[in-house]
């Protein structure tokens, strides 16, 4: 081949490897960037009055003193908006009735929207749902929740041609002339000391369990949920995947049998998640009955299958990996197998074996459709390392998946989709660098 | 250095040369020894004795079956699936391919030396441990002397004294081959095997593993391969020259390299092939 035509090839493939790991990293950024953007919103925010009061209510956090001094100051701001209310309702009294009963529905929906805002009008009777009982208690939410108040939605249709349009109308033109028309500007105009909003990192969102379906509160028990599963899946899937690699490494020999198997654990990497968790509820569940209901045990187990042929293949691979000349070195001296193994072979495949481990850890941690059948529920409390045994728990993957789907307040809780996505990516990550880290120090001891 | 013991007897290997060690009993002996791979074979109806306490070494062009002979006196082999010897290698009268003999307790008896230095990515101390620890020597106090006795036997111990629990890994690969023998030392084998100890390794270190040989001599039986005929014919007493699986011509090294009954044999030494 001529030089120019070498130098050539030479320059487009590795020009061409340069797109290929820049177009990687850039697809790496544009999903990773909204993840971190939006995922630490929901540890780093601007809380409201309402979130203080919230968090002394039911977790007895922050002084009592200046919750109670806030309150007191947001209560101010708050009072004319009331006192217009009420105003507006005893001039409703004197009205004729027909002109009542016009005000009867916007009345009701500026009530509503307030009371979404603010929280419950003081002296009424506490709701029933706790979402009901605060107002917002996040910043970005408050300015959701006030156009809600400042204007109504509505749709318009004129054109029978084409879909219909939103519209959004200033509530205030519903009140035009009564006592209720300067609200909206007061409201508007004073939301920052009705609400005082103020920087909060909320690290407690790690630990916290929610309140009213994740409208409130952490993720606590999906984390913790998350932990035990993994855990469990590894405690299973570990040992059975380092004893089969032994096994296929260092004492079967090859042969019909054997390659069988081989093909066998190959398929078994490429089986659907969702297949094995339909497995872990026939089998687990349904015939051998590892638990009554759905449980973190039942959820392991099925984690571990699912993950076993990952762990097999890269134990066997690190087995492999470790030179032969060891292994001579010590059945020369006079050691068995199994002592060759213990003292010579596994210690030096260690570093490949926990780097398999731990991205199939990785894996287990993020799969949602085995445990959606054997382990996942949407809302639970933290449990205690007995009761996995034979309780369902809530984990972050099934209820990221739970949450954007299922959830009947989709756009209260987008922070804590965030948070939870975020955390999971964290979880992940630190997973791997761990194993990255683990695997440097092994390999520099064994390099000497 | 070996020419005290080459005292002119009646050969008990080739029968017809002066130079003898007939007063020395075969401490390992074949008889119509063969090695096969799969349908291959590697070594044919080998018959021969080394004798207790002197050095032999096999020569040979490469895939000769010298090494594959070697190996099979401590059952080396045994890892290659495909391997099956037939014939009888008898070790202390008995023959070691026997069903009731097990190949681990014959190793500890019969240690080896291999091309590359192949220590353990352990500590020093822990490499030359490894033999006495897995034949149940526990106590701190008989391991450090079994560890320095082996170290000075091997002539590294005063290079190594101050770094015993370093990574063996660190060391020159000359350095890492007395290791080895070391470590093959500590286990209290009688016979040495060495399959090409020094090929991995500088002249320098070459001319340390030769004088250990020479200081070697009489306490093990040493069988050693080697392509490097000057170090054949420095280090042993006995020669044996392998073509393609048989054994060509065994006797006296001085013999083998000065007066070589086969033609095969000069023309491989004279260097004409091979």
């Amino acid at each position: 081949m001529r030089i120019e035509t070498r130098r050539l090839l030479n320059r487009a493939f590795s020009s061409l490897g340069l797109i290929s790991i820049g177009l990687m990293a850039l697809v790496l950024v544009v999903i990773l960037t909204p993840i971190i953007a939006k995922g630490s919103g929901a540890f780093v925010f601007r809380s409201t009055v309402e979130h203080r009061k919230l968090m002394f209510d039911h977790w007895n956090r922050g002084n009592p003193e200046r919750v109670k001094q806030d309150e007191a100051k947001a209560a101010v701001a708050r009072a004319p908006v009331y006192q217009m209310l009420s105003d507006f309702k005893a001039e409703l009294e004197s009205m004729p009735r027909a002109e009542r009963s016009r005000y009867k529905k916007p009345l009701r929906a500026v009530e509503t929207a307030l009371g979404r805002l603010l929280g419950p009008n003081p002296g009424s009777r506490t709701p029933v749902l706790m979402r009901q009982q605060y107002g917002a208690t996040r910043w970005d939410r408050t300015q959701a929740k006030l156009d809600n108040l400042l204007y109504s939605e509505e749709w318009d249709y004129s054109n029978p041609d084409a879909l219909g349009v939103k519209v959004l109308r200033p509530r205030v033109e519903d009140f035009r002339t009564t006592k209720l028309e300067p609200l909206f500007g007061y409201v508007k105009a004073n939301i920052k000391p009705m609400m005082r909003p103020r920087w909060t990192f909320y690290w407690q969102f790690l630990f916290d369990t929610s309140k009213d379906s994740h409208i409130f509160g952490g993720i606590g028990p999906e984390v913790l949920g998350t932990i035990y599963l993994t855990l469990g899946a590894m405690l299973f899937a570990v040992p059975m995947g380092v004893i089969a690699a032994i096994y296929l490494c260092e004492y079967s020999r090859e042969g019909r049998v054997i390659s069988f198997l081989r093909i066998c654990i190959s398929t078994l990497a490429g089986v659907p998640s969702i297949v094995f968790g339909l497995f872990g509820l026939a089998f687990f569940l349904n015939t051998i009955h590892v638990s009554n209901s759905k449980s973190v045990l039942a959820g392991s187990l099925t984690l571990a299958l699912l993950i076993l042929p990952t762990v097999i293949r890269s134990s066997e691979e690190a087995i492999l990996a470790v030179p032969r000349a060891y292994k001579e070195a010590a059945l020369s001296l006079g050691a068995g197998r199994w002592y060759t193994i213990m003292t010579v072979i596994l210690p030096a495949a260690l570093p490949g074996i926990l780097t398999g481990t731990v991205i199939s850890m990785g894996r287990a941690a993020g799969e949602t459709a085995p445990i959606i059948f054997t382990a996942a529920v949407s809302v639970g409390r933290p449990l205690l390392p007995i009761e996995a045994l034979s309780q369902p728990t809530p984990a972050l993957p099934w209820n990221i998946y739970n949450l954007c789907t299922e959830h009947e307040a989709v756009d209260e809780i987008r922070h804590v989709q965030y948070g939870m996505v975020f955390t999971l990516v964290a979880l992940v990550l630190l997973l791997n660098v761990f194993a990255i880290v683990m695997r440097a120090r092994i390999s520099k001891k064994l390099r000497g | 250095m070996s020419e005290a013991i080459q005292m002119k007897r009646v050969s008990r290997f080739t029968g017809t040369e002066e130079e003898d060690f007939g007063s020395r009993s075969a401490h390992v002996k074949t008889e119509n020894f063969s090695v096969f791979y799969g349908a291959f074979e590697a070594v044919k109806k080998v018959t021969c004795e080394f004798p207790e306490g002197l050095v032999t070494a096999m020569i040979g062009p490469s895939g000769c079956g010298k090494s594959t002979l070697l190996r099979a006196i401590n059952r080396m082999n045994d890892l290659i699936p495909s391997c099956r010897p037939s014939g009888k290698m008898i070790f202390q009268g008995e023959d070691i391919y026997c069903k009731n003999i097990d190949a681990v307790s014959l190793r500890m008896r019969v240690g080896m030396v291999f091309q590359k230095p192949n220590v353990f990515p352990k500590s020093i101390y822990d490499n030359i441990a490894y033999g006495p620890r897995l034949q149940g020597i526990k106590s701190r106090s008989q391991l450090d002397d079994l560890v320095e006795s082996s170290l000075k036997q091997a002539a590294i111990w005063d290079e190594v004294k101050d770094r015993l629990s370093t990574n063996a890994l660190g060391m020159s690969g000359g350095q890492q081959q007395r290791l080895c023998l070391a470590r093959a030392l500590a286990v209290k084998p009688e016979i040495l095997l060495m399959d090409e100890p020094t090929s991995a390794l500088d002249p320098k270190a070459t001319t340390k593993i030769e004088d250990l040989i020479g200081q070697l001599r009489g306490q093990y039986t040493i069988i050693i391969v080697t392509h490097n005929m000057q170090q054949a014919a420095r280090v042993s007493d006995l020669t044996a020259f392998m073509y393609e699986g048989t054994l060509v011509e065994f006797g006296a090294t001085r013999q083998i390299f000065t007066k070589p009954r086969e033609r095969q044999t000069e023309d491989y030494i004279t260097g004409r092939f091979g």
